[in-house]
């Protein structure tokens, strides 16, 4: 290149640099507001969800497409970023999505999602109390969503490997498994840290993971930023995990009951407890997104995976709790005694002792605005993990 | 007839009407998008909402200066590109040597095959089948414990990020430096013999300086490639092996800051443009 053509070059970078500000100037923003569909109409055929790997299996999903003709398309995120992330960049393309706790208030303020109306899921009157209305999904009356099933975040460890049995939070901040540690890629993982310093150091004063002052979450950055030398990989994807535990490059780490269920099928030597510091875990909710192409299938979707067996396939494939009371005598049909496994028959006690994910926010319960927001969990979060 | 005369007397109308097209193409399609990153890179995200703020600000680059953490990846990042590029080139010299001076004509298409068949396989494949070759229960460690030599824990690590790279960017070394190698007339090395050189001497004042510009360009390939990859990192790397890649990754499909993440790609963007120059006046432009 002669310095002739480098000085053209530049030219066309600045020539296009100003078209493009020019073009940029302001942004418009529109909002739909639609009124509640009071019937499901005839099926568009398609139906595409963002789900947690393992929510859409063929077990299912199959009877669902036969039965509506509605040929579901499944795309499966790792984490609850990347779902709200899916839905606001890919947002014309998908119906619905498994939105936890931590994603599903995101995906109401940012206008991503829309009311449904559950007359249209005559099973939703059989669902917990608690999870008929909960904050996370439900706004001034307006329901974004219906409720799907529940459950903690578990300690795996690999029994031939991990002696004694842990029994508590601790093991996978200790030295005794460098190197075989693993934990989730998820910036909510800072609450599982925080909720182990809450009973191992109560003078910091931590009473809701999600709700951390500035010196909170510096104290568990400081744990998590001790943990890393001890951790041999971040996962991304639940399937990573079950992958290290099978070659035996992790021992001992934070899962799904999902990663459980499926070591298990595949007879490796693991175990899962909820340790005695107690949980976090999730709440999830098929949400609509507001741009939605096929509606139809998608409530058609919402009054399916409702109905007690349906509720009861999904929670002894993924091991967690339905949210449809009925399902407990389906579950014991699929398997003996899976109904009190999965405490699907006493839910109102064990609901109160899991942390359930909620995105963080400034506004503390308190009242007080001295609370951290999930943009400060991100950035402290990478500082952990880069 | 008239528009080939009007074109054979005014040569710069041909010229035009050849490029114009390209033209467009590089300015609209490349250069656009590039002005574009450079653009978002100055505004921010609501957290809450995810919607962009249009509004002019330098705090994604503070952020990126201030914050320690983009400074260790961004090293990281230059560091194994780096080592990945000494090494594809420590592999490639005697390879290309070996072929271009030493093997047989059947021998030498041989290899030439065995340099290009990889590229013909997934490039997920290949790593996927490092992650098992390098795991704890995988073939390493299987090999050196039947060795008696003990297991080495090097899966998911920045080893191993090193090593997969080094395989898998390899031919883009080799190729050029085999050109230039053949390039090298076989007079040079016979006038060098014939004032007495030895091999040694022969290979570092006639051979090496005649084929740095191809390994200049191979550094381009190998450098660049590692530079920008994510998905290396991502599969087989440990604790601490992000790179600039996952890091924008992170942000566009994962956080929804955007912004932020045009601003980290601005970086390796500015080292290349250093490395480009660099690697011009090594003469690698000529030997592509």
């Amino acid at each position: 290149m002669t310095l002739r053509k480098i000085d053209w070059a530049l030219g066309a970078v600045l020539a296009a640099l100003a078209i493009t500000v020019t073009a940029c100037g302001s942004s418009s923003s529109s909002s739909s507001s639609s009124s509640l569909p009071t019937k499901i109409g005839a099926g568009e055929g398609q139906l595409n969800l963002i789900a947690w790997e393992g929510y859409a299996q063929p077990e299912w999903v199959k009877p669902f497409e036969r039965q509506t003709g509605c040929v579901v398309h499944a795309k499966y995120a790792g984490s609850s970023d990347e779902m709200v992330a899916l839905m606001r960049q890919g947002g014309g393309q998908y119906d619905l999505v498994s939105a936890s706790g931590d994603a599903s208030l995101r995906l109401i303020r940012g206008g991503d999602v829309k009311p449904v109306n559950v007359e249209l899921v005559p099973e939703w009157k059989n669902f917990i109390p608690q999870l008929q209305s909960p904050v996370h999904n439900t706004v001034e009356g307006k329901h974004y969503g219906i409720s799907l099933q529940w459950g903690p975040n578990i300690l795996l460890y690999n029994t031939k490997l991990v002696h004694p049995a842990p029994t508590s939070w601790s093991a996978i901040y200790s030295a005794k498994y460098r190197g075989q540690i693993t934990v989730p890629n998820n910036p909510i993982q800072i609450a599982d840290a925080a909720l182990y310093l809450s009973k191992k150091d109560p003078s910091l004063g931590i009473s809701d993971p999600y709700e951390l002052t500035e010196p909170q979450l510096n104290a568990a950055v400081k744990l998590l930023k001790e943990q890393r030398p001890l951790i041999k990989k971040y996962w991304a994807l639940a399937s990573d995990e079950i992958e290290l535990f099978k070659n035996g490059d992790a021992t001992i780490g934070a899962a799904w009951p999902y990663q459980l269920s499926t070591l298990l099928a595949d007879k490796a030597p693991v175990t899962a407890l909820i340790p005695e510091e107690g949980a976090t875990g999730w709440a999830d909710t098929w949400m609509l997104s507001a741009h939605a192409p096929h509606p139809n299938c998608a409530y058609k979707w919402l009054d399916y995976i409702t109905t007690p067996k349906v509720q009861a396939q999904q929670a002894v494939s993924y091991g967690e709790t339905p949210v449809n009371k009925l399902a407990c005598a389906e579950m014991e049909r699929i398997q003996k005694g899976s109904c009190p496994i999965y405490h699907a028959n006493a839910p109102a006690a064990y609901f109160n002792t899991i942390k359930f994910w909620k995105t963080p926010i400034s506004k503390c319960d308190n009242g007080e605005n001295n609370c951290m927001d999930y943009s400060a969990w991100q950035q402290k979060w990478t500082e952990v993990t880069g | 007839m008239r528009v080939s005369a009007a074109m054979f007397r005014r040569p710069w109308l041909r010229a035009v009407l050849l490029l114009s097209g390209p033209g467009a193409w590089f300015v609209l399609i490349y250069l656009a998008a590039l002005v574009v990153l450079f653009v978002s890179a100055l505004w921010t995200v609501e957290p809450f909402t995810g919607k962009l703020i249009h509004h002019w600000t330098l705090g994604n680059f503070e952020t990126l200066v201030k914050v320690p953490v983009y400074r260790t990846i961004a090293l990281r990042t230059i560091g194994i590109a780096a080592a990945v590029t000494v090494t594809d080139a420590i592999l490639a010299l005697p390879f290309a040597f070996f072929a271009v001076r030493i093997a047989p004509p059947r021998l030498r298409s041989a290899l030439f095959v065995a340099v290009l068949i990889p590229l013909w396989s997934s490039y997920l494949v290949r790593v996927y089948v490092w992650r098992l070759i390098l795991s704890n229960g995988g073939v390493l460690n299987w090999t050196l414990e039947k060795l008696g030599v003990g297991a080495i824990n090097i899966g998911y690590t920045n080893w191993a990020i090193w090593i997969v790279f080094s395989y898998i960017w390899l031919p883009f070394m080799i190729l050029p430096v085999w050109a230039a190698m053949e390039r090298v007339p076989d007079s040079l090395l016979e006038a060098s013999a014939d004032l007495g050189a030895r091999g040694w001497r022969t290979f570092r004042s006639v051979l090496f300086p005649l084929i740095v510009p191809g390994i200049a360009a191979g550094s381009i390939f190998t450098f660049s490639l590692t530079l920008g990859d994510f998905i290396t990192p991502t599969l087989v790397g440990g604790a601490g092996s992000d790179f600039i890649g996952n890091v924008v990754y992170q942000n566009v499909g994962v956080a929804n800051n955007v912004p932020f993440a045009a601003a980290f790609a601005v970086v390796p963007l500015v080292i290349m443009g250093l490395y480009l120059a660099l690697a011009r006046r090594l003469g690698a432009f000529e030997a592509l």
